[in-house]
């Protein structure tokens, strides 16, 4: 063997570039599940000092499983018109996009609205964080679930002005993937709090 | 529904006040120390005209290269601050006896040893290991970056960011005075009012952000950029660890977060995670802490093996013995090292079966920890060994390493724990192998990746000085804490009342201050090696290297490799040079880079001064730094522009110059 075609099997004489955004959506995911695992241990906090009510106020006396379950429906159609977006994205809609993640703010705005009323109503009732460990972790499980659809819908309306801007660009499409992605974990993880906190707290 | 605010605080300052800053004698003349220091520093910087210069080579860079540089510099710095705590409490407890008080007042003792922990660990460990991963995983696996070179950037800068709270305690209000990890209830605002807790919680949340994106970044570039032909088990054992080590960063440190965040949710929203009262558990802190902390142990010190085995084969001129049983080792205690945190606190009530089983799983990790003992010693057997200083780092750490190890089983047999917890004996334990196993490797890593970094070789003799006063001294210092432990003396004690034990302590100091020759030794060896570089410089392959980085020039091209390897073998380098395959010189193509950024520096910079006005509870100041920090991340996401090519042209400049190099070298080779 020459030694040019040695060179040429041990090193890649041809290359091309390699894009930026190859180990997005792995890296995104990764992050995904060091969040998860933040809930994880809000979730195992709650476990723990759920039934220490400090001769306070406990889930049945607190929650309003009507208004929950209204809140949820809100969270879960946020999700399906997320994936509507998304499918309007592969088919390169860009005006139909727009539509489907307005829909999706709008869903996620009522669930924020509807979660602040009902933390304001338990406050005013006495029924704040310091009440009780219970509350205390009742509050902190809920709120980061709540702080994340904030900032999740802040980077929504982030990302309709870069498409309505750049059109939907590679770059543009690998963050609505990012997006899709978080925005679905984040229905995952409330189902999770409603079932754990609210349901299983009410027959507590 | 925020109440209960100290007399002191403004809507302004919040609860800083004149009284904040330090009346300690011993604080003070530090302040006046570093402020005089720093004033020359900055002084000097300006003088020669080296800002736009650190800016723009350094501070904004998103090469991996000089980001793993910058986290060793950090980890040097934070280093000597760690080492004068640890001085000051050899010097106190040497002298506190026979009624004497010591030079240090209680209340700064216990904020010396608190810091002492808390710096040794994030502060130095963590940043001279990261350092090293970010340095050198992307040369072993033939990439030019890491896989987000932007968040590499804004990562380091929040572990400065946390240094820079920590320092900032020195000289505005005090640190936590609660131990490194801040068991509540002491840590709680019940039992300590003032804001050293809060220093504490706000460095390791900012720091944290950043330990745990330096983790995403590294998983995904080892798993999507290696080079065509590097499957997993082909990758050096360097690589694997770091592998392990960053999925275990990605799954501890957000407990840690959250644990942290709790706290600081107790100490300033006043509600009742692990308060006494209002039905809050000081164990789930406990538990919580240690679940994140037990692999934190492993996360420092499976890298260190990793640099362990990469020195050895090389030193000893042999593929590394039982290449994939290392491997095996290493996941091994990943996963173990999930599964043993109670053995923190066997005393504190657990019961026995549940004692039992994280005994058992604690003593299963010294199997495959003694596996890559061996597979240590085998590599060793009929090799011809170099005793070069990066080897006798190794052979230092295989003696102290196993001694640490085996008094760690000891600790680990619950009868056996409730007489030694909280003693000296524990405190022993884990220094020897801390400093046994991650400080030795980390000068070790020094010693050996130097040359590639730098292009030049560390002076030898300075470099044996410290070598031997650190493994002397190391002995010395803590040979009495094991036997003072064995007494049943606890720690973190301020002043004695038994005479007897005096002279214990004064030997522990004398070790100390052998370490702390050894340490003038390596900033000496540091300082003459740079001062005498041009004599003592190296080509690419100094140590007959056998993984990838040593195919490069040193110090390596800001692109790495011009042209990407293909991986046939493990220890791709030494195939390489076995079937002498020649180093391509033409044909150069146009390399896509990725563009400097400032928003990790800024970014970073509002998270510290966010983290310091929810120390001192300036609501507007934190409130105005979170503002920002959205903003400022949104405005750089509408950058879409954020790579360049590097010229064919100049990539071929500067491998021609490598090319007259390598042929000057091996001319004077031949004569």
């Amino acid at each position: 063997m020459s030694s040019a075609e040695l060179t040429g099997q041990y090193y890649d004489l041809h290359e091309h570039d390699h894009p930026e955004g190859g180990s997005t959506a792995l890296g995104f995911w990764i992050y995904l599940m060091s969040d998860c695992l933040i809930f994880a241990m809000l979730f195992a906090t709650f476990g723990v000092l759920g039934g220490n009510y400090a001769a306070g106020p406990g889930p049945k006396d607190l929650f309003d499983l009507p208004l929950v379950a209204v809140n949820t429906a809100m969270l879960l159609f946020s999700s399906i018109t997320y994936g509507f977006a998304m499918i309007a994205m592969q088919s390169g809609k860009k005006n139909l996009v727009l539509l489907w993640l307005a829909i999706t703010g709008l869903f996620g705005a009522a669930f924020l609205g509807i979660e602040l009323t009902e933390f304001h109503h338990l406050i005013e009732e006495g029924a704040g964080p310091q009440r009780s460990a219970f509350l205390s972790a009742f509050f902190t499980l809920v709120g980061t679930h709540g702080l994340h659809v904030t900032f999740g819908s802040i980077w929504l309306v982030t990302l309709m002005v870069q498409v309505g801007r750049f059109g939907l660009t590679t770059a543009n499409q690998r963050r609505l993937a990012c997006l899709s992605l978080f925005w679905h974990f984040l229905d995952v993880v409330w189902i999770g709090v409603f079932t754990f906190v609210y349901l299983m707290g009410v027959l507590r | 529904m925020i109440a209960h605010h100290p007399a002191t605080w403004s809507p302004l300052l919040g609860r800083l006040g004149i009284d904040a800053i330090p009346h300690e004698p011993i604080v003070i003349g530090t302040f006046f120390a570093v402020a005089l220091g720093g004033a020359a520093v900055l002084a000097l910087l300006t003088y020669f005209k080296l800002w736009g210069y650190l800016w723009k080579e350094w501070f904004t860079s998103v090469d991996h290269k000089k980001i793993g540089i910058m986290y060793m510099v950090l980890g040097l710095i934070m280093f000597l601050r760690g080492f004068a705590d640890a001085v000051m409490m050899r010097g106190q407890q040497a002298m506190a006896f026979n009624g004497s008080q010591g030079f240090l007042t209680s209340e700064h003792f216990d904020q010396v040893f608190t810091a002492h922990g808390v710096i040794m660990i994030f502060f130095v460990a963590m940043p001279f290991v990261t350092g090293l991963m970010n340095y050198v995983v992307p040369l072993q696996i033939g990439a030019r970056d890491v896989s987000f070179p932007f968040l590499n950037n804004f990562s380091f800068w929040m572990t400065v960011g946390g240094a820079v709270l920590v320092m900032a305690s020195l000289f505005l209000g005090e640190f936590a005075r609660t131990g490194w990890l801040a068991y509540p209830p002491l840590s709680g605002l019940a039992y300590s009012p003032d804001v050293g807790v809060d220093y504490y919680i706000w460095s390791l949340q900012v720091a944290g952000v950043g330990t745990t994106l330096s983790g995403v970044n590294l998983i995904a570039t080892i798993l999507k950029l290696r080079a065509p032909g590097m499957s997993m088990m082909k990758m050096p054992v360097f690589t694997w660890t770091a592998l392990v080590t960053n999925v275990l960063i990605v799954a501890a440190f957000p407990v840690l977060t959250v644990v942290l965040a709790l706290l600081g949710l107790d100490r300033t929203l006043h509600t009742n995670f692990f308060t006494n009262d209002f039905g809050g558990s000081a164990m789930l802190y406990v538990n919580l802490i240690w679940i994140w902390g037990h692999p934190e142990v492993y996360i420092l010190v499976l890298p260190i093996f990793g640099v362990f085995s990469e020195i050895t084969a090389t030193f000893c001129g042999k593929r590394l013995f039982g290449y994939s049983s290392m491997v095996y080792a290493t996941v091994v205690i990943g996963v173990l090292s999930y599964i043993v945190w109670l053995h923190h606190f066997f005393t504190m009530g657990s019961g026995a079966s549940v004692n039992s089983f994280f005994g058992i799983s604690t003593m299963v990790i010294s199997i495959p920890t003694g596996a890559k003992m061996f597979n240590w010693l085998f590599t060793m057997y009929k090799g011809r060994i170099r005793y070069e200083l990066p080897m006798m780092w190794t052979v230092a750490f295989m003696l102290t390493f196993v001694i640490g190890g085996m008094t760690g089983v000891m600790l680990a047999v619950p009868p056996a724990d409730f007489v030694l917890h909280n003693s000296l004996f524990l405190i022993a334990h884990f220094h020897n192998v801390i400093i046994g196993g991650v400080v030795f490797g980390v000068f070790a890593a020094i010693n050996y990746w130097w040359p590639k970094a730098f292009g030049f070789r560390l002076n030898q003799f300075w470099g044996k000085v410290q070598f031997w006063c650190w493994l002397v001294g190391f002995w010395v210092a803590f040979t009495p804490v094991y036997i003072l432990g064995l007494m049943g003396v606890t720690r973190r004690m301020r002043v004695f009342d038994d005479p007897s034990l005096q002279i214990w302590y004064v030997i522990a100091a004398f070790g100390a201050l052998l370490i702390a020759a050894g340490i003038g030794a390596m900033l000496l060896q540091f300082g003459i090696s740079i001062w005498k570089r041009d004599e003592y410089k190296v080509e690419g392959d100094p140590w007959e290297g056998r993984t990838l980085e040593w195919s490069t020039s040193s110090p390596p091209p800001e692109y790495n490799f011009a042209f990407t390897p293909k991986i046939h073998e493990l220890d791709a380098w030494s195939d390489m040079k076995a079937k002498g395959v020649a180093r391509p010189t033409e044909g150069f193509r146009a390399i896509l880079m990725p563009k400097n950024t400032w928003a990790g520096i800024v970014i970073a910079g509002m998270a510290t001064a966010c983290g310091f006005a929810m120390i001192w509870q300036i609501w507007w100041l934190a409130a105005l730094s979170l503002a920002s920090i959205v903003a400022t991340a949104i405005f750089h996401t509408f950058n879409y522009n954020r790579t360049f090519h590097i010229p064919a042209e100049h990539v071929a400049e500067v491998e021609a110059a490598r090319t007259a190099q390598l042929a000057a070298l091996s001319k004077g080779g031949a004569a």
